[in-house]
């Protein structure tokens, strides 16, 4: 086997790498959507779609061809380029930022020592996607919600990067493999209790950069139509959506990674050693991505919208504060290895 | 100075979107109202107004005997009656229109009919694929009173303790 892989130019194996990654995350971001339907179906006390196939599984594959042969509409007087490429700029941060993830103790495609750096710059790029589309369509709609969505970045990039920034403290490393490894030991060991407020901050902001209710005037259904994608239809509104929903994944998938100890398992090692389903490995941090991506629709279908100027307040007034307090205390309790964290 | 304290803290502990989630969390377990509508079907009252059809005697005779109170009661309007005496002397309508665009379904031509003719079915599902369709003509009132008798019989005689 090892053999082969070797034998293969450099070329295949790098498209083996990134099919391998990519297809398992398609296919999770097609059946996210179909999972966002029924689980907001079912907290709404109705049951979702169930037509297409046995209880509605084969939804997104019907989707997904509707979607395709759909025209693809060019506004007059729309920047034609732009307004191709910017659904494209939305995805494509999406997919990359999975390059320095790490799945398992040893499964991570670049292991590279500035991975938090990467993923932090990788998440911020998918805003300029929808500033584009939104400048490119040439309609006040679209344009709205680009605004919109510029102004909210900036205000919890800001608040993300401190987060994340107490991570890195908390870890003493921006290699996302070395920050799950410094959380290992248990459930209580995990950054998640040391860094509750930025834990909770990390992943409201995710929520804010995703574009996802209760943040997510950049669409604003029933204020702007649909905000910066009112002029997208067919394959390039489809690419939109799976961008949406893969960076919704990678947000899921990196609170997993930086708060709740990514593919560690919540047990002591030295009791669950070579325990299957109870030792460390991917599973755990499939369950825990899973937790987070339940949580995202969870929330879509319990809070109303945030209003405008209410964004603006929580994300300057009430995270960056508590982000800045909340490094100061990690710092302090890092310098004095306040136990059972930074005992070591 | 307390209470804005405590306002403040119960801002930032989130208590009220915890609760929010309880809520749709609750409501993620109950039972599912849907009804799976060409399977099944919500239970209809025998008071049901649906489509309209004129009513027969056992013996094949049809009831209408062209008063004209329905015309008269109907309030949008939507029935249009002819009629003339028939060739055994009989009064009879030749002509009985119910213009369902112009139909509120408010089931005053039931009500008013001195000889339980025209009637409200419970059958709501029907299109229209023409147009003028929609004018539901004395011949196709008769068929659709034909083809359901069983069924508005029934519905007359449950809800008759209660006229």
């Amino acid at each position: 086997m090892i053999e082969l892989w070797n034998s293969l130019p450099e070329v295949i194996r790098i498209l083996l790498k990134i099919v391998v990654i990519l297809a398992p995350l398609m296919g999770l971001v097609a059946y996210y959507t179909l999972a966002e339907r029924k689980i907001i179906g079912y907290m709404q006390i109705r049951i979702g779609p169930n037509r297409v196939g046995p209880r509605g599984l084969l939804q997104p594959i019907a989707d997904a061809v509707k979607l395709m042969f759909k025209e693809i509409i060019l506004p007059t007087r729309a920047d034609k380029t732009l307004f191709i490429i910017a659904p494209l700029l939305t995805l494509a941060p999406a997919l990359a930022a999975w390059a320095v993830f790490p799945f398992d103790e040893n499964l991570v495609l670049a292991d590279i020592n500035a991975g938090l750096l990467y993923i932090l710059a990788l998440t911020s790029l998918g805003v300029y996607g929808v500033i584009i589309a939104g400048w490119a369509s040439n309609s006040k709609y679209a344009l709205l919600g680009a605004l919109r969505s510029g102004a909210q970045i900036v205000a919890y990039e800001i608040a993300m990067g401190f987060a994340l920034v107490g991570v890195l403290v908390a870890a003493g490393s921006l290699n996302l493999g070395d920050i799950v490894r410094a959380q290992s030991g248990n459930v209580f060991t995990w950054f998640w209790l040391p860094l509750l407020p930025l834990f909770l901050i990390y992943f409201i902001s995710g929520l804010a950069e995703t574009n996802r209710a209760p943040f997510d005037v950049a669409e604003g259904e029933s204020e702007i139509v649909a905000g910066f994608h009112v002029e997208y239809s067919g394959m390039t509104f489809a690419v939109f959506f799976l961008g949406e929903y893969a960076n919704m994944i990678l947000i899921s998938a990196l609170s997993a990674t930086l708060f709740l100890g990514g593919w560690l398992s919540p047990l002591p090692a030295a009791w669950v050693e070579g325990v299957f389903p109870l030792d460390s490995g991917f599973h755990w941090l499939l369950l825990k991505t899973f937790f987070f991506m339940f949580l995202f629709l969870w929330f879509r279908a319990t809070f109303p919208r945030y209003r405008y100027d209410q964004i603006m307040r929580l994300g300057w007034k009430v995270f960056i504060p508590i982000t800045i307090v909340w490094i100061l205390v990690v710092g302090l309790a890092v310098v004095y290895k306040l136990p059972p964290w930074w005992s070591a | 100075m307390l209470q804005t304290m405590r306002d403040y803290l119960r801002s930032l502990l989130l208590l009220e979107l915890f609760q929010g989630l309880g809520v749709t969390g609750r409501y993620l377990f109950k039972t599912k109202f849907t009804v799976q509508y060409p399977e099944e079907k919500a239970p209809l009252s025998p008071r049901f107004r649906g489509l309209h059809a004129l009513r027969r005697y056992e013996n094949g005779e049809e009831r209408c005997i062209a008063c004209k109170l329905c015309e008269a009661t109907c309030p949008a309007l939507a029935i249009t009656i002819e009629a003339e005496p028939r060739a055994d002397g009989s009064r009879r309508t030749t002509r009985y229109d119910i213009d369902l665009f112009k139909c509120i379904f408010c089931g005053f031509c039931e009500e008013s009919c001195p000889v339980d003719s025209i009637v409200e079915t419970s059958c709501y599902e029907y299109c229209f694929e023409e147009r003028g369709e929609h004018i539901m003509t004395k011949e196709r009132l008769l068929a659709i009173g034909d083809q359901y008798e069983a069924e508005i019989a029934a519905a007359r005689a449950a809800d008759a303790p209660y006229r």
